[in-house]
């Protein structure tokens, strides 16, 4: 079975060299964001009351339901607009970053320059459709 | 291969690529792994807080809380994860290039104690331990 040869990405300052950048740079994003969150888990006296697990789960996603299991005392200092903010900013490097990077895979065993170009488009509307309902989901 | 990209599945799956390449199949299926995941989690999230869907993110849930699940889902996001930061480096940084491998002994160094530790705990409460 021989692949057809996709188009290789152009040189230069076009969309796909912007999203490889924007790959690179959402993951230290990504790295940053967590390191936040876990450094502020700790100050709120999460050694205590938290097991490794739930302090990664907030970590990811910093969201007030995923300290509701542990023996946090004061759950109220874990919500409120910085939170909010944190987990939208995750919730957009993450969704970019996820679903530019299952287009990158997709493409690789794809020739036809229309469903190329159908693909890009389903996966953008996957994304404004799946970054809503995450908005929905953080801000509920 | 380098430039030819005309190759054929067989003739893929026989490349020799040795450490890279195993980082680049295992960075592949981890990314596919955390999209999967997060996407799942999002939507049960979102069913659960519908009175029509509460049933469907519940039943979603039970999926992602075992812990034969929990067993891939942390081997993606924490070879991802460090895998990533790799790159970034390496690529940011295009001197270190040269050093590419020794990165990936680093990486394996990195990934191998706190998967295992993560490993034995998940394994030790999953049997009921």
């Amino acid at each position: 079975m021989k692949a057809k040869p996709r188009m290789a990405p152009q040189k230069g300052f076009n969309f796909d060299y912007l999203m490889w950048l924007f790959t690179r740079l959402s993951a230290l994003a990504m790295y940053l964001i967590a390191i936040v969150g876990v450094t502020a888990a700790l100050l709120m006296s999460a050694r205590q009351n938290m097991s490794v697990a739930d302090l990664m789960r907030w970590a990811f996603m910093p969201n007030p339901n995923h300290v509701a299991n542990t023996s946090i005392a004061d759950i109220e200092v874990w919500k409120g607009i910085f939170w909010n903010v944190m987990g939208i900013l995750m919730l957009f490097f993450a969704g970019a970053h996820g679903l530019h990077g299952l287009l990158n895979v997709l493409e690789d065993y794809i020739s036809r320059t229309w469903v190329r170009n159908l693909l890009r488009g389903l996966v953008f509307l996957v994304w404004v459709l799946m970054s809503a309902i995450g908005v929905y989901v953080i801000l509920l | 291969m380098g430039l030819k990209r005309n190759v054929g599945l067989m003739e893929g799956l026989r490349y020799q690529g040795k450490g890279p390449m195993l980082t680049y199949v295992l960075h592949r299926i981890g990314g596919l792994g955390i999209v999967t995941f997060v996407g799942l989690h999002m939507i049960a999230s979102f069913l659960s807080n519908q009175a029509w869907g509460t049933g469907v993110g519940l039943f979603i849930n039970t999926i992602y809380e075992s812990w034969i699940f929990q067993i891939f889902i942390f081997f993606c996001a924490l070879f991802h994860a460090i895998n990533g930061l790799r790159i970034v480096i390496l690529d940011l940084w295009p001197k270190l290039i040269e050093y590419q491998r020794e990165a990936i002994w680093i990486e394996w160094c990195v990934f191998l104690p706190i998967y295992g530790i993560a490993l034995f705990v998940i394994i030790r409460s999953g049997l009921g331990g």
